[in-house]
């Protein structure tokens, strides 16, 4: 399994009347071909703006300003809309979080289907048309023939859902960004929509970044969990680690908020007091020092760095806490590196 | 839809014979009648009244537009006051002109401010936008009887460049040149007014839309800008545009009244104007008509093309 994507601390300005402000900040992540990374984090954490960043689909005034994202041997973040063109929809594609309101109304589902089959494909109108009945069925979608010269305001919302995914997928793209597909759905199609993606995933090896708020989607669908909180990811490990092992302050604090079927009646659910602080004035230190029962006096005026301690997987860890480990970690790897370096010399 | 078509029509009977009955007996309410325009300053009293009796024009009102109706369901509009042609002869005389003259100019204004709307929505607030904008509220706010003086004491008067109106040369070939030449000056004036209104509506509509979901989508697929703003954008931003083109049609017979009128422009906007002062009711009474079923056709039209232009809207 090759590396397929390698987002190297991007950061994400929009340029507004007051200044720039920065959404994203210092965000690595990397993924490896078929595999799923789910990106978790609150209601503004910068998880859509990532997202947005890696296919170039901030409004106007949003842009990467900082880092790289590697995708195969292209840098994205400084990819021209030329080349950004040919890559959408082709090599990367996005499903979004609102299936009512992704859907062009005035044009029939064929018509938005084709269009990127005929583009990246160079299929005719015929082939194209046949094509896309395929995917319809291949998406669960009954009826495909009379539904595809429908509008979309006759489908319901998980049925314009698995349409979106339908033309995701169309052009067999390699990596597929899905922003909150099951948010705006109800439970039982979600459920739906998670086993779809699962299915495709394991038929086509296309990797995904899959983000969310829930950490049952998580559970149910990653490989790998970036935490994000206030624009960065503050710990990043496999699916097992987090849920066995988890290290940083802000995801022991999103654990302990998880309801649970056995918990008793009158218990109170936990949850991390304060809120997040505004892109505006985001704190010097620490982003999450308001916030967390360990804060540190440190944390007030330095800027944690995210670091690989020792575990059984690859673990990163935003956090003071763990400076001891990551220099652990740090030495270890450097004495292994050098006995590599001795072995092969 | 053809039944939806059907009572559209059948709804605009009622209509137009409100207003035929409204239009008649406000024409009368005017002070003068035909016979005061017609014979000469010397004639007798005796005479007059022996004209007007012979017209029926001393009889009641009721009475004299019920003969107008009884004619009008027997195809006969009547013959005009003043020149003593039929009327259905000066109409079809000066429909031509006027469907000209509006078609041009429509088709003129539309093609330059639909892409102008589109490209200032585009690049909102920039130096084209204001500049743009600048001009359509120009187009808009300029009266055109100054506006028509304005150009052709400009490029009729001085520049030499166009006659100062009428539609043909008195005494020329009247071919397709000719014709042209005659057209440049109120076209401009026309389409100024038009275009101005329409870069507005599309500009506004196009700014609705640009921001939707659907065309974020239509960008992830890796569609052109081109693409994406003419296909995507434009067809969800069509129902205002619709609205104004609906609006605009009954000009294409009305003819631009204060323009035809500067420009000497044998349409029915001049046609009206002639029949107001010589009190022709027949012929008034025709292009009020005409007028009305215009408005009403345009009005069923925009419905339809409501429902072409977005496949949620249905009539049944």
């Amino acid at each position: 399994m090759g590396e397929l994507l390698k987002v190297d601390k991007i950061k994400t300005e929009f340029q507004t009347d007051k200044g720039p402000v920065t959404s994203v900040d210092e965000v690595s992540f990397d993924l490896k071909e078929g595999e799923t990374i789910c990106l978790v984090g609150e209601s503004g954490c910068g998880k859509s703006v990532t997202s947005l960043s890696i296919m170039h689909l901030l409004d106007r005034n949003g842009s990467v300003t900082e880092g790289s994202i590697r995708f195969e041997d292209k840098d994205l973040a400084h990819a021209s809309e030329a080349e950004m063109r040919k890559i959408r929809g082709n090599d990367i594609s996005m499903i979004f979080q609102e299936p009512m309101t992704s859907l062009n109304p005035v044009l029939t589902i064929g018509d938005q289907l084709t269009e990127g089959i005929r583009l990246h494909m160079n299929y005719s109108r015929a082939e194209a048309r046949s094509y896309a009945i395929e995917m319809l069925k291949k998406v669960g979608i009954p009826r495909a023939e009379g539904i595809i010269d429908e509008y979309p305001h006759k489908l319901s919302g998980g049925m314009r859902q698995r349409v979106m995914i339908a033309m995701a997928l169309s052009c067999k793209p390699k990596l597929l960004i899905a922003d909150e597909p099951t948010t705006a759905l109800d439970v039982t199609i979600q459920a739906q929509i998670l086993k779809l993606m699962k299915k495709l995933r394991d038929e086509s090896n296309t990797a995904i970044i899959l983000i969310t708020h829930d950490l049952g989607v998580v559970a149910e669908m990653a490989d790998k969990v970036a935490v994000m909180y206030a624009g960065q990811v503050v710990e990043e490990t496999d699916v097992y680690t987090l849920f066995d092992n988890p290290k940083h302050p802000y995801t022991l604090g999103l654990m302990k908020s998880i309801p649970h079927i056995t918990n008793p009646d009158d218990m109170r659910l936990n949850s991390i007091p304060g809120s997040v602080p505004s892109a505006r004035n985001m704190p010097k230190g620490c982003r999450f020092y308001d916030r967390c029962p360990h804060a540190m006096k440190r944390c007030l005026a330095e800027k944690p760095e995210l670091k690989p301690i020792e575990d059984k997987q690859a673990h990163s860890i935003r956090c003071f806490l763990y400076e001891e480990e990551e220099k652990d970690y740090e030495k270890k790897h450097a004495e292994k590196q050098h006995a590599e370096k001795e072995v092969s010399s | 839809m053809l039944q939806y078509i059907i009572r559209r029509i059948l709804i605009a009977i009622p209509v137009l014979f409100g207003v035929t009955v409204l239009n008649f007996f406000i024409i009368n309410l005017a002070p003068g009648n035909p016979v005061d325009m017609m014979v000469n300053p010397s004639a007798t009293p005796e005479q007059l009244a022996a004209t007007k009796h012979a017209l029926g024009l001393d009889q009641p009102v009721w009475a004299q537009y019920w003969n107008w109706l009884v004619q009008l369901l027997h195809g006969n509009l009547g013959f005009s006051y003043s020149t003593r042609e039929p009327v259905t002869q000066i109409l079809m005389a000066h429909v031509g002109p006027t469907v000209l003259l509006m078609g041009i100019s429509l088709i003129v204004g539309y093609l330059i401010a639909i892409p102008l709307g589109i490209i200032c929505a585009r690049k909102q607030n920039s130096w084209i936008d204001y500049l743009v904008t600048g001009f359509s509220f120009f187009g808009i706010s300029i009266p055109h009887f100054f506006l028509g003086l304005g150009v052709i004491y400009v490029f009729a008067s001085k520049l030499l460049w166009f006659p100062t109106g009428s539609m043909n040369t008195l005494g020329g070939d009247g071919s397709f040149i000719d014709t042209f030449n005659h057209l440049v000056l109120p076209v401009l004036v026309l389409a100024t007014g038009i275009g101005g209104n329409m870069v507005r509506y599309v500009r506004s509509s196009m700014l609705d839309v640009l921001g939707k979901d659907y065309l974020r989508t239509a960008k992830a697929k890796g569609l052109s800008q081109f693409l994406i703003t003419n296909k995507h954008a434009l067809r969800n931003s069509l129902i205002p545009i619709i609205t104004v083109i609906g609006i605009d049609i009954p000009l294409l017979i009305g003819g631009a009244i204060v323009t035809e009128q500067v420009f000497q422009w044998p349409g029915l906007g001049l046609l009206t104007i002639q029949s107001i002062t010589s009190r022709d009711y027949s012929t008034l009474m025709a292009i009020n008509l005409l007028a009305a079923c215009t408005v009403l056709f345009a009005n069923l039209l925009t419905d339809i093309l409501y429902a072409v232009a977005d496949p949620r809207i249905r009539y049944d």
